[in-house]
């Protein structure tokens, strides 16, 4: 028989434990049904993708781009007709430059008060004033839209990139990237004696939260003249020993995928086939749009963002010192088409469609 | 007497706690005064299992045993600590995150690395396995002092084996420390992930997929004969071995059960033969596929390829290229 103080002690444990596992429920933020699978290969493989519906109604209702405000013609006066200072885009017409000018403050700097809008930008004493470093980065990043948008087609397609792609309203991307050296990085010069980590074994921002290496973008989407190569996998049965890569180069090219999956809101089987990850004639074709995803990222990097460290105030620049940079998350947010692959820039092609010109 | 609302046979915990003079175990030669320990009666632990707590033998190798291990942890606990700057409050909130780690492919399979560069990696390996090795001979010589044969002792070898493949044995072949398994809670796991998709997938290691069968098939045993046992014991059916020879005991519906279900019934020996053959096949079968990854297989899906093992799928992609051959660029 059960006595009273063993009942109060069984209903006590019971209710500790209730709140213990709903306080671990709620803190670690999981899914909760309904989740959706969508079969993307062969039946019975695990070529599923799995989304938890409501986030991904969620992120839906966040992914519209805004309204294009009223059709630019490309006839009529050219902006540099009426703007002579014009260094750049002078070819467009004064509609579209005009346009093109009132999008930015929209996709870039809406808020109001003093510094936003096209004072973000212009000193709106001399709108032709080139000096604030918004200025100078937006110029460069007119020339990244472009080079995306014309050179980078594999990846991109027609669709294209704009800055809302991006910058969301906002004058930072929400999801850029700078080196990271982890929490409480041992002093410069000094490697200590106890707690090397390896670069990993913390969680990791940049690899879903994960143990996994937490500086791997610096790897692998930083500098494209001697990246880290991301593949490691054998491509013969048997060893040949020539294979330099080991399993801590697996756990490195591991957190890349895993920012990969975490910047498109897609399973690893979105690109590989379950069965054989590094094989590329099984794999899905988006595996190809993604390698090519890759270069863009890493050449962004190089020519764009790297270079605009000496441009960038201090309080752009990461902890390390670094401009910050581009993964897939800045422009994906979650999405495998950013924006749901809304045709935003079919309305822009003149202004951001590329290729360059003045 | 109010009857029982719960028939005694259907429960979760013990419901019969021995209770008398403390059991101190039989006479074995020079052994009996180092069992140490005033032995106490816990009824919590009388629910789960014997209510008799010790005494305990320890001797010579339980202590050195004890002593390494605790080496280890502290080790690796102090590693971790250090990994976070020393910060109390990291080190909890991140402690599934922490690891000590092997040292780095730069170090080869140097016997003494820097201490930052792994070098407290080996130094706890050392420790560990010492500890482990001392426990083994402890479980082998506790289980012959009592006349008992050795068979834990050699299922506590077959784990060891896996352990020893896995952060001594391969990495000593593959000739780097760098293969070896870290010393941390998730990063152990991403090691087994990333060791998986770096030789090509796991699942067509035929030793992998021996060590699953025999995993799951240990699960399906013990879920078997716990069951079995649990039904008999309105008829004192935990009394195995009491009731093998007889007929119309407990054990006996036992084995009946199994042969009017399926068949074919294991005695109630012939059973825990199953269980301890399939939980040490396991780590055995387990071992051996790890040790034949990269050392004597480099990638296990086209090893599947070539030997027939891997099912052809249809073509629903339609045959996708490696981008890097059409671009000529580094992959």
């Amino acid at each position: 028989m059960i006595t009273n103080k063993q009942f109060n002690l069984i209903t006590g444990i019971l209710i500790a434990s209730t709140f213990a596992v709903g306080y671990i429920v709620w803190k670690t933020g999981w899914d909760f049904p309904p989740v959706e699978t969508v079969q993307n290969g062969f039946r019975g493989t695990a070529m599923v993708q799995v989304r938890d519906m409501e986030d991904k109604a969620a992120l839906d209702r966040r992914s519209v781009p805004p309204e294009v405000p009223f059709p630019a013609s490309d006839t009529g006066p050219k902006a540099k007709e009426q703007y002579p200072d014009l260094q750049y885009l002078g070819d467009l017409s004064e509609e579209q430059f005009n346009r093109l000018m009132l999008g930015f403050a929209e996709w870039v700097a809406p808020k109001e008060g003093d510094n936003a809008g096209c004072a973000y930008c212009h000193k709106p004493e001399n709108m032709a004033d080139r000096s604030l470093y918004t200025h100078q980065v937006a110029q460069r990043m007119i020339q990244m839209t472009r080079t995306i948008n014309s050179e980078w087609k594999a990846h991109v397609a027609n669709t294209g990139v704009t800055c809302y792609t991006c910058h969301r309203g906002q004058p930072v991307p929400a999801n850029i990237w700078f080196s990271n050296a982890g929490p409480n990085p041992p002093r410069v010069g000094e490697s200590g004696w106890v707690g090397w980590r390896n670069g990993q074994n913390v969680a990791a921002p940049s690899a879903g939260l994960t143990s996994l290496p937490y500086d791997s973008l610096s790897a692998y989407l930083r500098t494209s003249q001697n990246p880290t190569d991301i593949r490691v996998t054998p491509t013969t049965a048997l060893p040949t020993g020539s294979n330099p890569t080991g399993i801590m180069d697996a756990e490195k090219t591991y957190a890349l995928m895993i920012h990969m999956s975490q910047s498109l809101g897609v399973n690893c089987t979105f690109c590989h086939n379950s069965r054989a990850f590094n094989a590329w004639d099984q794999s899905p074709p988006q595996r190809v749009t993604a390698w090519h995803g890759i270069r863009m990222a890493r050449t962004i990097n190089q020519t764009y963002m790297e270079p605009l460290q000496t441009v960038f105030p201090a309080n752009r620049l990461g902890p390390q010192g670094d401009s910050p940079k581009v993964g897939c998350s800045t422009c994906h947010n979650g999405l495998s088409k950013p924006l749901n692959g809304a045709q935003m820039l079919r309305d822009y092609l003149a202004e951001l469609g590329g290729p360059q010109r003045r | 007497m109010q009857a029982p609302i719960i028939p005694d046979y259907q429960n979760i915990f013990t419901r019969v706690q021995v209770r008398s003079h403390p059991d101190m175990g039989v006479h074995i030669r020079n052994a009996a005064d180092e069992r140490i320990g005033e032995p106490i009666f816990s009824h919590l632990i009388g629910r789960i299992g014997n209510a008799q707590l010790g005494p305990i033998y320890l001797g010579f190798l339980g202590v050195a045993s004890l002593m390494t291990g605790a080496l280890a942890f502290v080790i690796i606990g102090f590693n971790m600590l250090a990994s976070v700057n020393w910060d109390p409050i990291q080190f909890v909130r991140q402690l599934p995150w922490l690891a000590l780690e092997p040292p780095p492919p730069s170090q080869g399979f140097k016997l003494i690395p820097p201490l930052n560069q792994g070098g407290w990696y080996c130094i706890t390996g050392f420790f560990l396995t010492t500890s482990i090795l001392l426990w083994w001979v402890r479980s082998y010589r506790r289980a012959r002092e009592l006349g008992m044969g050795t068979h834990v002792a050699w299922a506590f070898a077959a784990a060891i084996w896996l352990y020893l493949v896995l952060g001594f044995i391969r990495p000593a072949l593959m000739g780097s420390w760098s293969e070896a398994v870290p010393f941390g809670i998730f990063p152990h796991l991403d090691w087994t992930t990333a060791f998986s998709i770096k030789y090509g997938n796991l699942y067509y290691n035929p030793f992998h997929c021996l060590s699953i069968v025999f995993l799951y098939g240990s699960v399906l045993l013990f879920a078997m004969h716990g069951a079995t046992i649990l039904a008999v014991t309105r008829y004192g059916g935990e009394r195995e071995i009491e009731q093998i020879v007889d007929r119309g005991t407990a054990s006996e519906r036992a084995a009946l059960f199994w042969r009017w279900t399926m068949g074919f019934n294991a005695t109630m020996e012939s059973i825990h033969r199953w269980a301890w053959w399939f939980a040490v096949l396991t780590p055995l079968t387990g071992g051996i596929g790890i040790l034949l990854t990269g050392t004597v297989v480099d990638n296990w899906y086209l090893w599947g390829m070539k030997h027939g093992i891997v099912p052809p799928y249809p073509d629903v992609f339609g045959g996708v290229v490696d981008p890097s051959i059409a671009t000529g660029g580094r992959p």
